[in-house]
């Protein structure tokens, strides 16, 4: 790994931070609403990315972490009536909460057995959502109300359905986690953690305690996740089971892979490719999972390093 | 009708269920066991041979048995002939590298299922059991179609372990499971093994859906139960091993069809999938297998 100059690095998130800004300004209505979209689930793609890209675990169960928070935050404002920022707190809280849990079980294992028992208990939550129907609306999901979408900072109130609203709360979203993400990967715990991912036997020799530093990754990365679950159900007002299925476990593996694994940007890159091939492909065919699978196929045969990870390696050694 | 032969027909469709279930879990053991691949696509697989089962019997005019037999005849050696391009095309390229083939196989299922969907449509569509004789017993009439599953299944399960252990093919293979790297050096064309595994392991899930398809339905979304099943088996029983596989099948098969009768469907999957987490989280080697390598 090369040195990273920081001035570098941190003009360059600060740049795509502030490009997505102006974009709000210049998009016509359908884009800047995708785009807003897209932000959340890049949200969700990044806090995928801690844990596949940085720590080397591959989960196939962070559709539970999303909608953790989406069901933690839609469920507080429908049936106990909580205001925006109280309910996304609780998103967070259900998510992390929920990965610490989780952690502490799957964290147990390895490998291939990881992959199997995070994919697990995400189908026993999927299921547990499917049980509880007449709370969580079941397989129809919910809707979260408009009147109750309503942002209150002192005197004045934003209603979260406003376009430029929810595109400047979901950009305000993106761009804390995506600087939060840069400093955790740029200290000494992100070292820590790329090192278990090249060697845990030797980090573990080197006197770190590779467990509790892989929980406190677990628990971070499905905080994130949470959070882009809750922003999704105050932001787009839906809550639904879908979100809970092992196809949202895979979409985020999807787009770290195609973005670049390991990479700050890649997750951002990878989530907005996907989204736009698959909102073109499917104005001709309904068959966008056919899409999907061939791009996993195609990925893992040819660019394992994804789009940003074979930049970094061919030209820009410095990019983050 | 009483609680005793009420028990005894949810035990008999949990039989047939178990008998299903051990084939489709064999499969996926084999190709986990040999290749160390954990194919997500199985499921898919099962669900080809059962699209496949109604395409060939109904292209088949005359007596249903004729399109039935042919189905069961044709629908493996089809799926193991797509699974085996699938194994050169992908995974070879791969190197069997565990994370890149789950990746891979999670592609190769989401491509099938679309296809199925594509050319054979959302429908559900039944095939005709090759014979419809109703057993009677003295509280309820019985499908001899389902007994007969049954008992071809147990065939089939019979024939597979006499290949594994008294045949120089099941040698072969079982020198490839235990150490491949040895067994390359001895001559044993390892690729060519893992190749004729992994289409095995398809052909047997298509059996398996050819078998039970007439009592089910065809159905481009059928393979997700039968993985999860499968999965569950496979860990329970312990990777690789044979009688594990069948001991954990029948236990999953009859308390599934016995749960299922007295509580929610959903509730049964909870706690079976919740438990089997715990199994792989506290006994990863499972509770009837030896420690791993």
């Amino acid at each position: 790994m090369k040195e990273v100059s920081p001035a570098k690095a941190y003009a360059l998130h600060l740049g795509v931070i502030a490009l997505l800004f102006a974009l709000s300004f210049v998009l016509p209505e359908y884009h800047h609403g995708l785009l807003a979209r897209i932000m959340v689930l890049a949200v969700f793609a990044m806090g995928y990315n801690m844990l596949f890209g940085y720590v080397g675990l591959l989960s196939l169960g962070h559709a539970m972490f999303f909608s953790a928070g989406l069901y933690g935050a839609g469920l507080a404002v429908i049936h106990l009536g909580w205001s925006v920022p109280a309910a996304f707190a609780a998103g967070l809280a259900c998510g992390a909460l929920l990965a610490l849990i989780i952690g502490v079980l799957a964290l147990r294992t390895s490998g291939v057995a990881f992959m199997i028992v995070t994919m697990m208990f995400a189908q026993v939550f999927y299921l547990i959502i499917l049980y509880f129907a007449s709370w969580t609306g079941g397989d129809q999901g919910l809707v979260v109300p408009q009147s109750a979408r309503v942002l209150v900072l002192g005197s004045t109130s934003l209603g979260l359905t406003n376009p430029t609203v929810r595109y400047m709360s979901a950009l305000a979203l993106f761009s804390i986690v995506l600087l939060v993400t840069l400093a955790v990967v740029r200290s000494r715990y992100g070292r820590v953690l790329v090192a278990i991912r090249e060697n845990e036997e030797r980090t573990k020799m080197l006197g770190y305690d590779t467990f509790s530093n892989k929980l406190a990754a677990v628990v971070v990365s499905g905080t994130i996740c949470a959070a882009s679950g809750a922003a999704y159900a105050l932001l787009f007002g839906y809550v639904g089971s879908t979100f809970a299925s092992v196809q949202y476990s895979i979409l985020p593996l999807l787009w770290v892979l195609l973005g670049g694994a390991a990479t700050t940007l890649g997750p951002l890159i990878g989530t907005l490719f996907m989204y736009y091939v698959v909102d073109i492909t499917s104005g001709y065919t309904s068959a966008y999972l056919l899409i999907v699978g061939i791009a996993l196929i195609l990925l893992v045969l040819f660019f394992p390093k994804g789009i940003l990870g074979t930049i970094r390696q061919r030209w820009l050694g410095w990019l983050p | 009708m009483h609680f005793g032969p009420h028990l005894l027909l949810a035990a008999l469709e949990g039989l047939v269920t178990s008998a299903v279930l051990a084939l489709t879990a064999l499969g996926l053991s084999l190709v986990f066991g040999v290749m160390r691949v954990v194919n997500v696509a199985h499921g898919e697989f099962f669900m080809l041979g059962a699209v496949l089962a109604w395409a060939i019997s109904t292209a088949i005019s005359g007596h249903p048995s004729l399109g039935f037999l042919a189905a069961l005849v044709l629908a493996p050696l089809i799926v193991g002939l797509i699974a085996l391009v699938a194994e050169r095309l992908v995974l070879r390229r791969l190197n069997y590298n565990p994370e890149a083939t789950i990746v891979a196989t999670i592609g190769m299922l989401y491509i099938i299922q679309q296809l199925a969907l594509t050319f054979y449509g959302p429908e559900a569509r039944p095939v005709e059991p090759p014979f419809s004789y109703r057993i009677l017993l003295p509280w309820f009439g019985y499908s001899g179609y389902k007994l007969s599953i049954i008992a071809a299944s147990a065939l089939l399960l019979v024939a597979t372990w006499f290949v594994l252990t008294r045949t120089k093919i099941g040698l072969v293979m079982r020198a490839t499971q235990y150490d491949s790297e040895t067994a390359q050096a001895f001559g044993i064309p390892v690729d060519r093994v893992y190749a004729g595994v992994f289409a095995l392991g398809a052909m047997l899930a298509a059996v398996a859906a050819v078998l039970i398809v007439p009592i089910s339905q065809a159905h481009y979304l059928m393979g997700q139960d039968p993985l999860l099943l499968s999965f569950i088996v496979v860990i329970i029983g312990g990777l690789g091993s044979l009688r594990g596989t069948v001991v954990a099948a029948v236990l999953i098969g009859l308390s599934d069809g016995i749960i299922s009768v007295f509580f929610s469907p959903t509730l049964a999957k909870i706690i079976a999938t919740l438990l089997v987490a715990m199994v792989l989280v506290f006994r990863p080697q499972g509770l009837f297998g030896t420690a791993s390598r």
